[in-house]
């Protein structure tokens, strides 16, 4: 398995998403080589299709897929959460269920 | 880094709010603490803390305490953060505040301002008690420790100096032209 970690320095929670993204990986068992790629500039953000920081792929596929024409930016990335908050930070289930896709 | 310093005077500014009035800092010289807070639509530390803004301002608004939010962010960029979908924002989240629209950047500037959401808190006479986040977790309001922003407020109304007066604002940069 495949995960890409795509992020931007500018947001703070990328450490933490990262961190957390590895640790449900762990828990889940699975094999998966984490890809890490910085985000720097708004032509690497359109070639990259990076809709926000972080953004998460398995095996090509984000894991809270954007809405059609979300726009490519160097921007903090929005992620709602199964309670309906809003979190800079995708949720751990919301990155289990991609790994158990 | 910001441009003011704890224990500086309030930067005074002319802004227009999404209710169509104009609003200067000098319309609250009457409360006992004013928190000018910039913040924006699109970031989602900006969203994540707002609902307890608005829980904040209800809260302390019986007690002659005031917050102010600016969205300074570039919509041209950013087009959640024009003006039109600061309108939007406010009515949907039911903002007990003003929410001010800093179209030129000037009061960020001026204040030295960096992320969205920073909380400047001034108290009574304009003299800046508080600088920083507005607490310790942006994903949960549960596990919340240190609620940095109502205890500089709780300070400021008993008189006292904050416990901690200032803290590095989190969230996302202040989007410039």
């Amino acid at each position: 398995m495949k995960v890409d970690f795509l992020y931007y320095e500018d947001c703070p929670s990328h450490g933490r998403a990262l961190e957390r993204l590895r640790r449900v990986i762990s828990e889940e068992g699975v094999e998966a080589e984490v890809e890490v790629t910085e985000v720097k500039t708004e032509e690497q953000a359109a070639e990259l299709r990076f809709v926000g920081s972080p953004t998460i792929r398995v095996d090509g596929e984000d894991i809270v897929p954007p809405p059609d024409g979300a726009p490519y930016a160097l921007t903090c990335r929005a992620y709602t959460l199964e309670d309906g908050r809003v979190s800079p930070l995708p949720s751990e289930e919301s990155i289990r269920r991609a790994l158990r896709r | 880094m910001a441009n003011i310093r704890i224990g500086d005077n309030a930067i005074p500014f002319n802004l227009p709010g999404v209710d169509g009035r104009k609003y200067l800092l000098s319309d609250y010289d009457d409360r006992e603490a004013v928190a000018v807070i910039f913040t924006c639509n699109h970031c989602p530390y900006a969203r994540a803390w707002e609902d307890r803004l608005v829980q904040i301002q209800a809260d302390y608004a019986g007690r002659g305490v005031q917050l102010i939010a600016i969205n300074s962010n570039d919509a041209s960029k950013y087009p959640d953060d024009s003006f039109e979908k600061m309108k939007e924002r406010a009515e949907e989240k039911g903002f007990n505040f003003p929410y001010l629209h800093d179209e030129d950047q000037e009061v960020a500037r001026a204040y030295g301002a960096e992320r969205t959401p920073e909380v400047f808190l001034f108290d009574a006479d304009g003299i800046l008690r508080y600088h920083g986040t507005v607490d310790d977790n942006y994903e949960d309001p549960e596990a919340v420790r240190e609620a940095y922003l109502r205890d500089a407020i709780e300070a400021v109304l008993e008189g006292r100096e904050p416990a901690t007066a200032e803290t590095a604002p989190v969230g996302c940069t202040i989007k410039w032209k």
